[in-house]
């Protein structure tokens, strides 16, 4: 058994955006059956956090900006980490994402021992 | 002729009472000392009341008796009495003598110091519900013993050892800090749930033992919910899943002594002012920012105190579930999540997500198989029940199971 | 106090990326010592995991291999630690020793 990171990457800035603030609202309990159902596998390693979409950037010299980090339309939404036996079985999981079906897009991680 | 049952009924619930305001008096290397003058004082109303007939106000008399006796043990014992905390003992001015203070205040806060000395995780949880029993809910050896379904040397021990452990880590009988409230509510609450459960699921076939440790457990919940200290979400959470749990317990069981399942049982048996109460505890839970998995299971177990079949009801239960299994996994709960969702979804996703479950010995995982496969696939269903029927341990399972096989197989 | 998401970004792909591989095994020591000092004070709140280069992407209609990076920009690492406001975490995301060499490091707050 392997943890594995699931991000999951959305457009949070644009004026139109997809998922819109409308599919978020709806993917609210498909979110919760997904990771339930994540659950009652026994693979959940930690309950997953919502974040804000406030944010800050640190960047070398001290520089600060706001917002979450986005060079491009694609920041993190959410993140959680699952216990599987391998990528495969971890992908599937992944697939179970209710909202890759309005553009946004799930990376899959593997943890490594920590040094 | 006086009540037989008038001193086991009043050992019941004073001993405890006694005990709790002299251990706090005298502090845990001493309690056996406390035990003694309370059993002392039980054993002169055993003795007097069959001679002089029972006094009119028995509870006075006993308190009265108790009293005398501490006074009397404490003058005779005057090195004892130095080593008594500063808080009690007298000054040199002072010419009354220590009185054993059984207000009901001095009740109430003894009871809650005792609680929290008797859940110390330094015990066993075994340990701790046998100690629970003992000193505050005034059970004996061999009622324990019973409770357990094990023997009287087994208790005896398990509760000798607990009360050695805590004089080791040398616990003060106090009323508990702001600092072990937060420290160690979370076990004291586990225990008076497994105190509750062990009442509730309990095997044994003495229904009026397992009703006590269920009323026990609530009452000590009580004590909990009476002091603003110990005042918090969780527990009035806890006490109303009590309240639905028991709501239930003259609908469990039939006249022959067998189980009677959720979906088989007659409503009109379920006690609603105890569903009444709990609605009103589950209520004032539902206050400040924590959930806690007592809110959620009084949640799922307040939906089950609506009978009918709504979507409403089993949307509720499955979102409950699965905020449960993502606060902590229990095999139990992903079972009864999947049960859930094949109420909202369907049996064939069901069962496709059953099957991701991977509970290879547990019974009741083979039981859910068969009942999902039912009316889909028989010959299927029949064989997981044959399954469930292997690994069963319980004699009540087995039969629910075989009603199962036979339902499909007869046709 | 509040909880942060403290999430490092940096090129994971590129042949001459920055940090380079050298200067992350230099970096080594300083982020033990970064971490370390989080520990201390008690502001760690799970234990600190690494995640390796290899990765998959998930999308409507394809699954492809390596970390998310549409740019130079993949996730390096990330951990949560607690604070008071936005203010103190970006003091501690500040120590992060490699946004010398061009590492990103995002802050969030959760829910």
């Amino acid at each position: 058994m392997n943890e594995f990171l699931i991000v999951i990457h959305r457009d949070l800035k644009s004026e139109d955006a997809s998922p819109s603030p409308e599919q978020m609202q709806q993917a609210i309990k498909p979110f919760q059956d997904w990771v339930g159902g994540i659950a009652a596998q026994n693979k959940l390693a930690n309950p997953p956090k919502r974040w804000d979409l406030d944010g800050r950037v640190v960047k070398q010299n001290n520089v600060v900006t706001n917002g979450p980090y986005a060079e491009i339309k694609e920041s993190v939404g959410g993140l959680f980490i699952i216990k599987a036996a391998d990528y495969d079985e971890a992908v599937e999981i992944a697939k179970g994402c209710p909202i890759i079906k309005w553009g946004a897009t799930v990376e899959v991680r593997m943890a490594t021992p920590a040094v | 002729m006086h009540d037989q049952t008038l001193l086991p009924k009043l050992f019941r619930t004073e001993y405890r009472n006694i005990v709790s305001v002299l251990s706090y008096l005298f502090g845990i290397e001493h309690i056996e000392i406390a035990e003694d003058l309370v059993s002392d004082t039980f054993l002169s109303a055993t003795e007097l009341w069959s001679i002089q007939g029972v006094p009119e106000n028995p509870k006075a008399w006993l308190y009265t008796v108790a009293k005398n006796k501490t006074k009397n043990y404490l003058k005779r014992n005057t090195l004892f009495e130095k080593k008594l905390s500063p808080e009690i003992k007298y000054s040199a001015d002072k010419t009354e003598e220590i009185e054993l203070d059984l207000s009901v205040k001095n009740i109430a806060d003894s009871q809650l110091a005792m609680i929290f000395t008797v859940c110390n995780p330094t015990n066993s949880t075994e340990s701790q519900i046998a100690l629970a029993l003992n000193l505050l809910c005034g059970f004996g050896i061999q009622e324990i013993a019973d409770a357990f379904l094990t023997n009287k040397e087994v208790v005896y021990k398990r509760i000798n050892r607990a009360k050695e452990k805590l004089k080791e880590t040398n616990i003060k009988i106090q009323q508990p800090t702001l600092q072990e409230i937060n420290d160690r509510l979370d076990t004291v609450l586990k225990t008076l749930y497994l105190l509750f459960s062990e009442g509730y699921y309990s095997t044994s076939q003495d229904t009026i033992l397992r009703k006590d440790l269920c009323s026990e457990a609530m009452r000590l919940s009580i004590v909990l919910i009476e002091n603003e200290a110990t005042n918090t979400p969780a527990i009035n959470a806890l006490f109303a899943l009590m309240c639905f749990h028991s709501s239930r317990f003259e609908a469990r069981m039939n006249d022959n002594g067998e189980a009677v399942l959720y979906q088989d049982q007659n409503d009109s048996l379920w006690d609603k002012e105890l569903i009444e109460t709990g609605t009103v505890y589950l209520n004032r839970a539902s206050t400040g920012h924590v959930i806690s998995k007592y809110h959620l299971e009084a949640g799922i177990a307040y939906w089950h105190t609506q009978k009918e079949d709504t979507r409403e009801k089993w949307e509720n239960i499955l979102s409950l579930y699965n905020n449960l299994l993502i606060l902590e996994y229990s095999p139990i709960a992903a079972l009864n999540r999947t049960f859930a969702l094949s109420k909202t979804n369907g049996k064939e996703e069901a069962i496709l997500e059953a099957l991701k479950l991977n509970l290879a010995d547990n019974p009741f995982y083979y039981s859910l198989l068969g009942n999902l496969y039912s009316d889909i696939d028989n010959k299927k269903a029949v064989q997981y029940f044959e399954t469930a029927l292997k690994f069963s341990n319980s004699a009540i399972d087995k039969q629910t199971i075989s009603k199962n096989i036979q339902r499909l197989t007869n046709g | 106090m509040n909880e942060f998401l403290i999430a490092i970004h940096r090129d994971l792909k590129s042949k001459d990326a920055s940090p380079s591989p050298q200067q992350m095994q230099a970096s080594i020591k300083p982020f033990q010592e970064w971490i370390g000092n989080l520990i201390e004070q008690d502001r760690l709140v799970a234990p600190y995991k690494r995640w390796d280069g290899e990765g998959r992407v998930v999308k409507q209609d394809a699954v492809t291999n390596g970390p998310y990076a549409e740019i130079k920009e993949s996730l390096g690492g990330l951990f949560i630690v607690r604070a008071k406001d936005y203010d103190e975490a970006i003091e501690i995301a500040k120590g992060c020793p490699i946004l010398q060499w061009g590492a990103t490091v995002e802050v969030r707050m959760a829910l």
